[in-house]
């Protein structure tokens, strides 16, 4: 009985297209925890019930509340601290800052439960640099003024292999087996990708560049936003399926949606934003053994004792009198506490906006849809041996639906014994509130039994090193960037503010990245700075009327 | 016949199918494991086995009488050859130029007795089927035998069994078969010579089986044949295979089939390894030693009277154990790892030199060559760096950077890189029999063009270096000049490239 429910949750969640896995796997993992964030206060946000236990007593004072301390909101208490202004407070819900980009750690081996890379910027997002510079990330600037990266923290060669025809080879594409045609097709995208690293609109601006609202609003370029990356891929002709499931991985990577539903835009924007100029390497990727997790503590450590966790904000009130009054219920004793602020920085997603913010039209922010993603972190007593190219950062098996793992010990220079193999999952076919259905059914038998069978396809004997298995349901993991999102007129005007309320999160850009987050989190800080007449030098090369 | 044996037939051609694939996915995947280059090793298999399915096919026709004992006879040879073949391959594998002549006979015996046996059981069924369903049936079980096989083979076969025991278990299957056969086409089959047929089968079975019994054996064996020498010890580590052997010039030491040192002329190399960075510069004292499990560089550390500690940081304790328990290499390293002022670390020295706070006056590094990514990265910038600060500005350092003559590019990208880190390298070479030519560098924190000239008073005596043989060892032969390469980083093992290309180009030659 179990074994045909856990029959229907493969089939429904699935892995590997094409093998269909039996029943789970007979041995699964010892031990293991299923986490998600927290959903509980996600629901008395969303249905207003909320029963305070002890009343909330005298009102506190803050000049500014951030609420969220995911990047975005951290981003911005960074920012407001680096201008000299302190008179702030952060509230989280989560008993742990980070969101999305939040890392665990047992013993000496650290490993991110989401965001786990970041692309060396290039010099025009000073923001940021001015950012990993202080984390001594960046350690100097070349003489064309490109950022140089500490050696120890830039991704350690061999950075990926992809598991093909039986065995692991080097690199993302799967040439092993590749017919003439295939590696013709490849080639071409490539120089299609080169040369549109090339590309300028009317406006002088880069065709896709990050933060992406410094892209070219070049209406030729913004087209592509109407059709998805699967007819860009007819359009142009491109037909072999590796290149094929090359360009879908890429999507399900970064968006969690599948080629068919992203937008050619979005898709686009990834291959290109990251080359610098025609025929460069992408920008070489920054990777620590807990991800983003890195970034998230480095600022929360800056932040100091203004963060403050286990808040669930449940109202956001402008008085005409001037001011704002925030409402907050503490997630673990129930007590309630208001504020009242001067200015407010709403760091959360858009979706639960509308529930939090009085006065805020729901039409707003209706088109935002967001996707789930499973992460597991699998602790590994030792490595499983296996032919082929070694071990890399980031291991990926063609034609399975996961994305594979990245190996959290790899930054460590441990290459050998236990390690932590991060393994993600976004449900990229099913439309999110089904996907989110699915999964939350799902219990942590079914989605270590989905974890396991996955790695069994590279590795058959892994389930005998497996010491634990934690499994992580992200609901709203990311926001997606759909065909005629990203350039929407709603996406556009999201991240304007309403009054004395602000906004930063990453979903204001259409696309879950780090660099957005971290874009959106200056910005606001920025408007509040501008809006108190906070003297500032701006950070920010360029601030576009829309986003 | 009834229906009965009927579906035992197909069961019959099910296990031929499955047989036939495992064997030559063994040899393809046997190929590429013995020769790399996977893809064209794969292809050409694939490409002889086919085309002897056809010859086989075509030899049927000859066959026009007792069809159902050359049926059996065909099997058991296929057992005993397909059986034995990765053990056959494994043993040649020793005289390599044979190795792929004797490699595509096997595929393509094997596949000229799998297309044979085919034909000739769909002759036999055929008096009891009509023929468009004989076809699709055996076709039938012909696919799926191929299905079974393709999916048991990387998933539980060579996982479990390895491909010693994959290929005598399925020699087994096959012979049983052919018992059963004997017995199933009983009625087809003549009275005279039968039982000497089933005794052949038995004796195909008990030879596989014993076989199969053996495979450790036949392992090392194949191992001494790769090595040329008798073993005496083994062991899989969790991080290497160290095999020694055994021949009249002395004992060797194997490190995942790679060569360490030769109990001959050792002596050679790690009198040339320590005694350049231990001799130059004020009396050593706190000496460390990377890699050199074998302690016999630590050996050479302690003939100076002035040292007080060396700390010895190799990865592998099985290798410590093997210096410090083995009668040969203690006898060789004269107990070193005894000596009071020895500690022993067994740690990645990547991992290590990041948390150790103690400094040293003098360095010995003595890691393996740079041949895989997790060696590699004990050549980048980044380590060295590392390495720099937990030395003094007047330490001193030696290390062995592989074969100039071989690997020019990654002999000098070592130096380059170590430039690059804070060091000043002089490069050293010198002959060791075993080795050939073989390149070090020493290398000191200040700007410092002197070489070592001098040799210090020792305890113990030495065999090989002089001090005029110290200042020749620093004058660089003319086909020893420096290339230009890239820096060895972390994120660019550069260094692992280089050298995979250098050696492999040479061991081809
Ligand atoms: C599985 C996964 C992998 C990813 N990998 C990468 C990657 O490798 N590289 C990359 O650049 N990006 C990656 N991303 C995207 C990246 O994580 C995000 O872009 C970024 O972290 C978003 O930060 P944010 O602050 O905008 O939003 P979030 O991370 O969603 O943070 C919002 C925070 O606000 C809190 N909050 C929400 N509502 C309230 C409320 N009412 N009261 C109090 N607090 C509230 C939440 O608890 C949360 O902590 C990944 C995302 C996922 C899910």
């Amino acid at each position: 009985m179990a074994c045909s429910r856990r029959a229907w949750i493969a089939a429904t969640l699935g892995t590997t297209a094409g093998l269909v896995p039996g029943c789970a796997p007979r041995d699964l993992p010892p031990a293991g925890t299923l986490l998600s964030p927290n959903v509980v206060a996600g629901h008395w946000i969303r249905d207003g019930r909320l029963d305070a236990t002890r009343s909330g007593g005298r009102a506190r004072r803050a000049a500014v509340v951030i609420v969220g301390g995911g990047i975005a909101g951290l981003s911005t208490a960074w920012r407001l601290r680096r201008a000299g202004f302190d008179d702030f407070i952060l509230l989280e819900l989560e008993s742990q800052p980070g969101g999305t980009s939040r890392a665990g750690r047992q013993g000496r081996q650290a490993y991110p439960w989401g965001a786990h890379y970041v692309p060396v910027p290039m010099q025009e997002n000073a923001a940021l640099i001015h950012l990993l510079e202080e984390m001594q990330v960046v350690v100097g600037r070349r003489a064309d003024g490109q950022p140089v990266v500490a050696e120890t923290q830039l991704c350690r060669d061999p950075q990926e292999r992809v598991f093909v025809e039986g065995r692991w080879q080097e690199g993302l594409y799967p040439a092993l087996g590749a017919a003439d045609q295939d590696l013709a097709e490849l080639e071409r995208f490539r120089q299609h990708m080169d040369s549109w690293a090339g590309r300028h609109g009317e406006d002088g601006r880069r065709a896709f560049a990050i933060p992406l609202a410094h892209s070219s609003r070049d209406p030729r370029f913004l087209a592509l936003d109407r059709m998805t990356m699967g007819d860009w891929l007819r359009k142009h002709a491109y037909r072999s399926p590796r290149l094929r499931w090359l360009v879908d991985y890429a999507c399900r990577d970064d968006y969690g949606l599948s080629v068919e539903d992203t937008s050619a835009w979005a898709g686009l924007f990834y291959f290109v934003s990251r080359i610098r100029l025609p025929g460069q390497p992408s920008q070489a990727v920054i990777t620590w053994p807990e991800g983003n997790g890195r970034i998230v503590q480095h600022l929360t450590d800056r932040a100091g004792p203004a963060v403050h966790t286990g808040w669930a904000v449940h109202g956001i009130t402008q008085s005409r009198s001037g001011g704002a009054e925030v409402r907050a219920l503490h997630t673990t004793d129930r007590t309630a506490a208001h504020w009242q602020a001067e200015q407010v920085v709403y760091a959360g997603p858009q979706f639960a906006a509308p529930h939090v913010i009085d006065g805020f039209d729901r039409q707003r922010s209706a088109d935002f849809r967001y996707g789930s993603w499973i992460v597991s972190n699998v602790h590994l007593r030792k490595r499983p041996p296996e032919p082929g190219f070694p071990m890399c950062w980031d291991n990926v098996i063609y034609g399975s639906r996961s994305l594979g793992y990245v190996n959290a010990a790899h930054q460590t220079g441990r290459d050998h014994g236990s390690t932590v193999l991060s393994w993600y999952y976004p449900l990229a076919s099913l439309p999110g509130p089904v996907a989110r259905r699915r999964m939350l059914a799902a219990d942590w038998q079914d989605l270590a039994a989905l974890t396991v069978t996955d790695l069994q396809l590279p590795h058959p004997n892994i389930a005998g090193q497996i010491e634990r298995l934690d499994v992580m349901r992200w609901g709203h993991a990311m926001v997606q960037p759909r065909a005629g999102f990203v350039w929407s007129r709603q996406r556009r005007a999201a991240a304007q503010a309403l009054g004395r309320v602000h906004f930063a999160n990453t979903d204001l850009s259409g696309v879950a990245l780090m660099e957005e987050a971290f874009y959106h989190g200056i910005r606001a800080a920025e408007e509040v700075l501008a809006a108190r007449g906070h003297p500032f030098e701006s950070m920010l090369t360029f601030v576009p009327h829309d986003c | 016949m009834n229906r009965a044996p009927l579906l035992l037939l197909y069961l019959n051609v099910l296990v031929i199918a499955t047989c036939g694939l495992i064997y030559e996915l063994l040899a393809g995947t046997l190929a590429s494991y013995l020769l790399g280059d996977s893809v064209t090793q794969f292809s050409l298999v694939i490409g002889v086995y086919l085309s002897a399915l056809g010859v086989g096919a075509w030899l049927s026709r000859y066959v026009e009488t007792a069809l159902a004992r050359t049926f059996i006879e065909v099997e058991l040879a296929l057992a005993l050859l397909g059986g034995l073949s990765a053990p056959f391959l494994f043993l040649v594998f020793a005289w390599i130029e044979w190795f792929q002549t004797a490699l595509f006979s096997v595929v393509f015996l094997i596949g000229v007795l799998v297309g044979l046996e085919l034909p000739l059981l769909m002759r036999i069924l055929k008096e009891h089927l009509d023929f468009s369903e004989l076809v699709s049936r055996v076709l039938t079980f012909d696919y799926i035998g191929a299905l079974l096989a393709s999916l048991m083979f990387p998933i539980l076969l060579v996982p479990q069994l390895g491909l010693m025991r994959t290929s005598l278990l399925f020699g087994i299957l096959n012979a049983l078969v052919a018992l059963w056969g004997t017995y199933l086409l009983r009625p087809i089959l003549k009275d005279r010579g039968l039982a000497a047929l089933r005794g052949r089968a038995m004796l195909t079975v008990g030879i596989l089986a014993v076989g199969m019994i053996k495979a450790d054996t036949l392992t090392t064996i194949a191992e001494e044949r790769m090595l040329a020498q008798p073993i005496v010890f083994t062991e899989q580590s969790r991080f290497q295979r160290i095999v020694v052997t055994k021949s009249s010039r002395g004992f060797q030491l194997h490190l995942n089939g790679h060569l360490q040192f030769n109990s001959a002329d050792e002596y050679r190399y790690h009198e040339a390894l320590v005694h350049p960075a231990l001799s130059t510069g004020p009396p050593p004292q706190h000496v460390l030693v990377l890699g050199g499990g074998d302690a016999l560089a630590v050996r050479e550390v302690l003939k100076y009277p002035s040292v007080r500690s060396v700390t010895l940081v190799d990865i592998d304790p099985a290798m410590t154990d093997l210096a410090m328990n083995f009668p040969p290499l203690v006898e060789l390293n004269e107990d070193a790892l005894r000596d009071p002022r020895v500690q022993v670390i067994n740690r990645d020295a990547f991992v290590w030199i990041g948390e150790t706070p103690r400094r040293f006056d003098t360095v010995v590094i003595d890691f393996p060559d740079p041949g895989t990514f997790s060696v590699g990265k004990l050549y980048t910038t980044a380590f060295f760096r590392q390495l720099r600060t937990r030395m003094t500005d007047e330490s001193r350092l030696s290390i062995q950077c592989t074969s100039p003559l071989v690997a020019p590019k990654s002999y000098w990208c070592i130096l380059k890189t170590m430039r690059a880190s804070g060091f000043e390298p002089q490069p050293y070479s010198v002959s060791v029999p075993t080795f050939g030519v073989w390149g070090f560098a020493y290398a000191t924190v200040q700007p410092d063009q002197r070489v070592p000239s001098q040799l210090a008073e020792l305890e113990g005596p030495l065999r090989f270096l002089t001090t005029e043989g110290l200042r020749a060892m620093f004058h660089l032969p003319s086909d020893i000049a420096p290339v230009p390469t890239e820096l060895n980083q972390l994120n660019n093992q550069i260094l692992v490239r280089y050298y995979e290309q250098e050696w492999s180009a040479a061991d081809g030659l």
